[in-house]
């Protein structure tokens, strides 16, 4: 686990976009307040319907909500 | 009990904040972004039977989303990209450890880059992929993968006047982006 967590550690020194690194930071100031927003409920509502819809599909029933 | 479908969702789930900030990258606009990434889950969910539980995820789904991105492009005959390019809209959580002027001008810097390298740049340092998985997910080789980000960085260092270098101190790349002519 703490293997996976480096290697995929954004940023790493080799690159030069560590943590002291300016460029770095600000790239990750950016794509981290895009995270923060967190998902939009659209979203999180495919996705709840897809995955009803397979287990509905696995468990043989027959999809009536089409109706 | 537990179905294969619902820890695949719980998978996708976790990997959307980040997924969404790259898409946010690509087109510029988050109702854009939206979509895409709206698109990509479909198109995952049902080529799921092809993604192997326990595998990068994440990785997978980039892919997907990249991929969708450029078609779509290709398909709309290359829409111009809006002119700020890059997160170019307001941010509803502000990053407090940087003045928004400060950031503004990263923006800019950030949107100037050629779309390669933007994307380079970005799968490297904020979303955390190594060059081999941003490699893959671009379909390009990992010493081009390197050069991009290479090219990505010395250009943002030129366009703020500021080091990328600072883990290390100056190197070859920033002793040629400080002495070089800057064209503003």
């Amino acid at each position: 686990m703490t293997q996976q967590r480096a290697r995929t550690q954004p940023g790493r020194a080799e690159d030069g976009l560590g943590p002291n690194s300016d460029i770095g930071s600000r790239l990750r100031a950016l794509y981290g307040a895009v995270q923060e927003e967190g998902v939009p409920d659209q979203l999180l509502d495919l996705l709840e319907k897809l995955d009803n819809a397979e287990k509905a599909q696995q468990t043989g029933t027959t999809q009536r909500d089409g109706e | 009990m537990s179905a294969e479908g619902t820890s695949f969702k719980r998978e996708m789930l976790a990997t959307l904040p980040s997924l969404r900030a790259f898409a946010v990258s690509l087109t510029g606009k988050h109702d854009k972004a939206d979509d895409l990434v709206q698109d990509t889950v479909m198109k995952a969910w049902a080529k799921q039977s092809s993604f192997q539980m326990g595998t990068n995820i994440k990785a997978w789904l980039f892919t997907i989303l990249r991929n969708e991105f450029y078609s779509q492009m290709r398909k709309r005959g290359r829409e111009v990209q809006d002119s700020d390019g890059v997160f170019t809209e307001r941010l509803s959580v502000h990053p407090s450890q940087y003045g928004s002027l400060d950031l503004e001008d990263f923006k800019k810097a950030l949107s100037q880059l050629p779309d390669d390298q933007r994307e380079a740049i970005i799968l490297i340092g904020a979303s955390g992929f190594s060059y081999e998985e941003a490699a893959a997910i671009c379909d390009c080789a990992v010493g081009t993968m390197k050069s991009r980000v290479s090219r990505a960085r010395s250009r943002l260092s030129e366009l703020l006047q500021i080091s990328g270098e600072a883990d290390y101190g100056p190197d070859a790349v920033s002793a040629q982006v400080t002495s070089g002519n800057h064209s503003f």
